[in-house]
């Protein structure tokens, strides 16, 4: 189990004069859901494009498996098992769940050139995925702009899933969720983790984070501010250890000041 | 079919499962308002011009061959469409090939099937050269190729008057006789039913006994057939899910691994070729090419696809809708000449439609993404 899925070391991105990441590194175990905590501008987006081959990153290596690699695409990382379920869900919502199951994947019959899309499958196995995560897909043929918030986002991490992902990359899975449909798509998350897959959350949430992570990286403006183990980490630790604890706490002491100067 | 869905309500006990009828299914598909149009416009003419001849055989071979002319073009432009560009240089492209054919075969001796099959690689070439544009630059593809409407249609003019002194090059017919592949786009087929038919005095015949509706015109099948295989296309293949996917969500398909970028470079070959298509029909029926040939064609063609169910946005549509756009626009277009109305009127009527078009397409789009 000490095996890592996936190591990022030192990894650095540059925009011109920008340094957007500084030096990150995360280590990511089967089965174990790994929270990547920042604030807005953190570089959190940076990051999981770095991850996901979209950024070549400037410096640093990617470990997948035990080997190094350099991704030149987005294509390279998903091969390798890295698959990224952004916050647009790379679905179209004027397409049918089906298709959206299978876009870029479709499965097929027959010879030569005379291969189709066989949608009678893709329909039944659509159906299927989606039942198995308590879903019912009413009609796999109806777009996916008639789901709601929450199926969406799980119809996209079961699509990452059904095609063979290790490590899964969620980019804020539940922030345009209710309170409901955010903890049908934690459970699940965790549920994908407990059947050996390696998970990414990124969130701003500690709320959300804190009670499926197993271990915690931090982020703040770039630089990697360490990774915690639960077990070392108490929620309002980590919520002060979030950009907003320092500040909020100066903001306290600010506040307080002016309150006494108002006083006197 | 019946026993899949069965298996599927089977599965699937929801309480909150509606039961949807087959009439709400159908209100739901993009072609449905061309579908209801076409059968209006016939119902119309029908009542108007039913005793006229419209619909003699001779009549209707008429209407559908101007809408099969359209269609061809209408078609591939309604899969731009849905794979979420415009192609405005249609219609340019149609001169441009007509001369690709006429100037080789004319002035450079060479043999038709040689020309024809040169004015297709251009095509091939103006749709890439359009489609790495839009995709490399990324500029709207309604720039990119009212560009080319202009380039093309002005290198049209210019390269024909250079090379012949004027800008129609007509004695193309002599050369249709003994070609191996023009009679593709100009024989007529069913020749031997369409005699039949008139030696028993079921359609009209000449005075020299041939019947005045000599068969189908190749165009109207390659309409229907263009028709069918884009349908296929659509519905049936990898690459039809690739197209839905790169109009629908650029961003997201490319994500997923769709190669959005030759998926519409490869459309745009596609208005292109069919532009080509609709060339070699017109100069080898008219057995001369014209540098104004399918002036203001593009529009028409994006009338017929919108018509058909076709979103501006991309991502939706059909290829069935924008064959029946294109039907609507034929049969109105020669229909009109069978009733009092002044002619004049048509475009007012095409505008009018399109614009029912759009409102009803929009209806339709909210249906299908908002869970009606």
């Amino acid at each position: 189990m000490s095996k890592n899925l996936v190591e990022f070391n030192n990894i650095s991105k540059f925009f011109g004069s920008v340094i957007a990441l500084k030096d990150v590194t995360m280590h990511i175990k089967k089965g174990q859901i790994m929270c990547l905590l920042g604030d807005n501008g953190a570089g959190k987006s940076t990051l999981i494009k770095t991850l996901s081959g979209v950024h070549k990153p400037t410096r640093g290596e990617i470990i997948v498996e035990g080997k190094k690699t350099i991704f030149d695409s987005p294509r390279d990382a998903l091969d390798l098992g890295i698959a990224t379920v952004y916050q647009d869900l790379a679905l179209v919502s004027l397409m049918s769940v089906t298709r959206n199951f299978f876009m870029g994947r479709e499965p097929m019959k027959g010879f030569g050139p005379f291969k189709t899309f066989d949608v009678e499958k893709a329909n039944n196995i659509a159906s299927e995925r989606m039942g198995q995560i308590g879903i019912d897909v009413r009609d796999p043929s109806q777009a996916v702009g008639t789901m709601s918030g929450g199926e969406r986002q799980c119809l996209a991490i079961s699509r990452a899933i059904y095609f063979g992902a290790k490590v899964l990359i969620l980019d804020e899975p539940t922030s345009a969720l209710g309170v409901h449909q955010a903890s049908v798509v934690l459970k699940y998350i965790v549920k994908a983790a407990t059947s050996g897959l390696g998970v990414i959350l990124i969130t701003h949430n500690v709320h959300h984070a804190y009670p499926v992570g197993n271990s915690f990286t931090i982020l703040n403006r770039g630089k990697s501010m360490g990774t915690f183990e639960k077990k070392d980490l108490s929620r309002e630790k980590l919520l002060g250890m979030m950009a907003g604890g320092e500040e909020l706490d100066k903001l306290e002491v600010e506040l307080k000041e002016i309150d006494r100067t108002l006083k006197n | 079919m019946s026993v899949k869905s069965k298996s599927i309500q089977n599965k699937s006990k929801d309480e909150r499962l509606r039961k949807v009828s087959r009439l709400k299914v159908l209100l739901n598909r993009p072609e449905l308002g061309a579908l209801g149009g076409s059968i209006l416009v016939f119902i119309f003419f029908g009542i108007v011009a039913g005793d006229t001849g419209m619909f003699s055989a001779y009549g209707t071979i008429n209407f559908l061959e101007v809408s099969a002319n359209l269609g061809i073009i209408a078609v591939a432009a309604a899969l731009l469409m849905i794979g979420g560009e415009f192609d405005l240089s249609v219609g340019s492209m149609i001169g441009f090939a007509g001369i690709c054919i006429a100037i080789p075969a004319i002035y450079w001796g060479w043999p038709l099937w040689c020309s024809i099959l040169f004015a297709f690689s251009m095509a091939v070439l103006v749709g890439y050269t359009n489609g790495i544009l839009v995709v490399r630059t990324g500029l709207p593809s309604f720039i990119v190729t009212l560009a080319m409407l202009f380039i093309l249609r002005g290198a049209t003019l210019a390269l024909t008057r250079l090379i012949t002194g004027r800008t129609q090059v007509p004695g193309l017919r002599v050369l249709i006789e003994n070609d191996p592949i023009a009679w593709i786009f100009s024989a007529d087929a069913f020749k031997g039913l369409f005699s039949w038919l008139g030696s028993l005095g079921i359609i009209a015949l000449r005075q020299d006994g041939t019947p005045l509706a000599t068969g189908v015109p190749a165009s109207v099948l390659w309409w229907i057939g263009m028709t069918i295989f884009a349908t296929w296309l659509l519905m049936k293949t990898r690459y039809g899910n690739w197209i839905f996917a790169s109009g629908g969500d650029k961003l997201g398909a490319r994500n997923v691994g769709v190669p959005v970028g030759r998926v519409k470079i490869s459309l745009f070959i596609g208005t292109a070729v069919a532009a080509t298509i609709y060339a070699c029909v017109q100069v080898l029926d008219a057995g001369s090419a014209d540098t104004m040939r399918g002036f203001l064609k593009e529009l028409e063609a994006i009338v017929a696809a919108v018509v058909g169910g076709c979103l501006l946005t991309g991502g939706y549509g059909s290829a069935i809708g924008a064959a029946f756009g294109a039907l609507i626009f034929g049969t109105v277009s020669m229909g009109i000449y069978y009733t009092d109305v002044d002619t004049d009127w048509f475009k007012v009527f095409l505008g009018g439609m399109m614009l029912i078009a759009v409102i009803f397409n929009n209806y339709i789009r909210r249906r299908v993404t908002e869970n009606k």
